[in-house]
């Protein structure tokens, strides 16, 4: 995994709130097999109206997506997190995530910053004035600086030092096998197994 | 002080804690399914990693399987591919699969139950968010996405922050048309989709206590839509009736030493949660939605609501929204909603109470005229079971289509789907845009009404039959 340290980019403004995983990447697109190439399943069925706002030629290649409350709720799919990354997204700023996809976020790299519901207005407000608004993301800070904006984010602290070490989770774990192996030796046997 | 249930279960699972850390905690159960195995089985293969004990994990196809048809090769290229990578990866990895025609093939969380691997205490995980589920016996079980499940399939562990606590007390006793469906619809409307987020929910009281194993499984099914990840029921007498006998049950003095254990969990007297909700049974009345999320939702007797019934401008717009998607409008009585098809069936209500429920009301009638029904049985299992009590023929009878075991009609991933602007009432758990297909618009609810839907084409409950068909 990557190192997290600074992003600036230009934000994509999503006045939306309660955007669950079936919209960010639909059921018909989680038959591939594959880790990437996911960016054409991103907001597909919102993507069809011209109107949307990734459609639109300043916020096209936005790297910041900011969005309405409970953004990532419903189904588990990692899908949604590939697909926002494929697409280019780095961090994606709400004033409320939903628990799994933020879990998911966060192993893949993808920055998911909660700030005040007025803070996102504020952004929005600035974004949409102004498309061109690059936008700092600054995870040893936990700060964000947009034109005269600036805001401290929460992150999960140990997602924050994982990111900013760009350290993978097993690698983590595997450090503790003998605990794992110390643990299995006590299970009680009535637990089941599956195999027969 | 007194611990919760999930506390206990979380203590006796922690194989390391540290400070500043989450906790590393093991898992007991790892279901898998197609959709959300592959990469992680690809993560392992890259890293040259072993799965770390296949006798703790399970694979059942399920999400893109057709219901018709099934021994012919899966048409959907795409969808064939994801279930070949999966056997391939399971024989490759040695990790039991149960696949399309075994006898043992179906949705995930009904197959692990009926199985018997479902027991309480244990730790429950699926890369699928409807594993709060199998929360139902008294197990602490919740959905985790394919990086996770790479993580168990390689450590058997998770690292997890621990959950805060949120008792739903329902009091009194469910009036007698009020089903497990309806309270669960009634407890999203009023905490939110997102009113359990950051919780483990703990349903109890005397409502709680009185349903069998199969509506406490559609109880805990739905705790994620009200954003909780893990929904639990304490183990008591039922539970273990439940689970004894079955083939992954404990035997003998194993028997006796789980049921000493098990006999440990429940919330203690003086534990604390964290927050919690009361609802008082017996106000409730069978309960359906009307919009996009399973928040949205209303008594059967009442009307659409208008966008103005809300307070706050998010929940307004989010209304005029959903109507507009929903092709509804404000103050139509819900009883007048006309529907095209009926859907019974997933892993909240495919069991055979429900196929039993939806019969019982269905014999002897006819679906209404243009309406399409499709009773799709959770697991091969329940199949069998309905077909050898003769529910099959009841519910062809009446003109309903009898499907081998799926997720089917609950998500647009294999070909039973709605076209866009058909109208279900589906006993399914997710009304949001497209879930069904594209464009096709879902009101969730039980099977009885499900069954009630079919014979009068309209959104109704059995009690409304009675002047009809009689
Ligand atoms: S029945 Fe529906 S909710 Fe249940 S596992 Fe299948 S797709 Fe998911």
């Amino acid at each position: 995994m990557d190192k997290f340290t600074v992003h600036t980019g230009n934000a994509a403004p999503l006045r939306a709130s309660n955007v669950d995983t079936d919209q960010i990447i639909p059921a018909e697109y989680l038959k591939r097999i594959t880790r990437h190439g996911f960016e054409d399943g991103l907001f597909a069925a919102w993507r069809k109206d011209p109107s949307f706002i990734l459609n639109q030629p300043t916020y096209t290649n936005a790297t910041v997506l900011i969005a309405g409350p409970d953004f990532g709720t419903g189904s588990s799919r990692e899908h949604a997190v590939w697909a926002l990354m494929d697409y280019g997204f780095k961090v994606v700023i709400s004033s409320r995530f939903a628990d799994i996809f933020r879990g998911n976020s966060g192993k893949q790299g993808l920055l998911t910053a909660v700030v005040d519901q007025d803070v996102v207005e504020k952004l929005w407000a600035l974004v949409e004035a102004n498309p061109e608004t690059q936008v700092t993301v600054d995870l040893e800070k936990s700060q964000i600086t947009a034109g005269d904006v600036t805001a401290k984010f929460e992150v999960d602290s140990y997602v924050r030092w994982r990111l900013l070490e760009g350290l993978d989770d097993i690698g983590l774990t595997m450090r503790h096998v003998d605990q794992i192996a110390e643990f299995e030796a006590k299970r009680p046997t009535f637990k089941p197994v599956t195999t027969a | 002080m007194g611990r919760t249930l999930a506390e206990k279960v979380w203590d006796d699972h922690v194989v390391r804690r540290a400070d500043g850390e989450p906790d590393l905690l093991f898992i007991d159960l790892h279901l898998v399914h197609e959709v959300t195995s592959p990469q992680a089985f690809d993560g392992l293969r890259a890293a040259g990693r072993p799965v770390h004990r296949t006798d703790l994990t399970l694979a059942t196809e399920d999400h893109n399987v057709p219901t018709m048809d099934i021994l012919k090769p899966i048409a959907d290229p795409i969808s064939r591919a994801q279930v070949d990578a999966l056997r391939n990866n399971c024989a490759e990895f040695g990790v039991p699969i149960f696949s399309l025609g075994n006898a043992e093939q179906g949705i995930v969380h009904v197959v692990g139950p009926q199985l018997g691997l479902t027991q309480p205490g244990m730790t429950v995980v699926c890369g699928d968010s409807h594993t709060s589920t199998h929360g139902a016996f008294g197990a602490l079980a919740f959905g985790i996405g394919t990086s996770e499940v790479e993580h168990v399939l390689a450590t058997q562990t998770l690292p997890l922050k621990p959950f805060k606590t949120m008792a739903i007390t329902v009091n009194g006793a469910l009036p007698a048309d009020v089903t497990a469906k309806d309270l669960i619809l009634t407890i999203i409307a009023k905490i939110g989709t997102g009113g359990g987020q950051g919780y483990v929910l703990e349903y109890r009281g005397d409502a709680i206590k009185a349903l069998s194993m199969e509506a406490r499984m559609t109880i805990c099914n739905m705790s994620i839509e009200a954003g909780a990840r893990a929904g639990m029921i304490a183990p008591d007498e039922t539970t273990f009736e439940y689970i004894k006998g079955r083939e992954h049950a404990p035997k003998g003095a194993d028997w006796d030493a789980a049921v000493e254990y098990w006999s440990t969990l429940p919330s203690d007297a003086d534990a604390r949660y964290d927050a919690e909700v009361i609802i008082d049974a017996t106000t409730l009345s069978p309960f359906v939605t009307w919009g996009t999320n399973p928040g949205q939702g209303v008594p059967l007797a009442s009307v659409v609501p208008s966008p103005d019934d809300f307070d706050n401008e998010s929940e307004k717009a989010a209304a005029a929204k959903a109507l507009e998607y929903m092709g509804l409008t404000a103050g139509t009585p819900i009883k007048d909603i006309k529907v095209d098809t009926v859907f019974l069936g997933s892993c909240t209500n495919g069991r055979i109470e429900d196929l039993r429920a939806a019969a019982a009301i269905i014999k002897g009638h006819k679906i209404a005229d243009g309406l399409r029904m499709m009773i799709v049985p959770g697991s091969v299992k329940v199949r069998l079971a309905a077909m050898s009590e003769g529910l099959d023929q009841i519910f062809i009878d009446a003109g309903a289509e009898w499907r081998e075991a799926g997720c089917s009609m609950c998500l647009g991933m294999n070909p039973d789907k709605l076209v866009p602007g058909e109208r279900s009432a589906s006993t399914s758990n997710r009304n949001f845009e497209g879930r069904q297909g594209p464009g096709g618009r879902t009101h969730l609810v039980s099977p009885q009404v499900a069954a009630a839907t079919a014979l009068r084409g309209t959104l109704s409950s059995p009690a409304d039959l009675e002047e009809k068909v009689g």
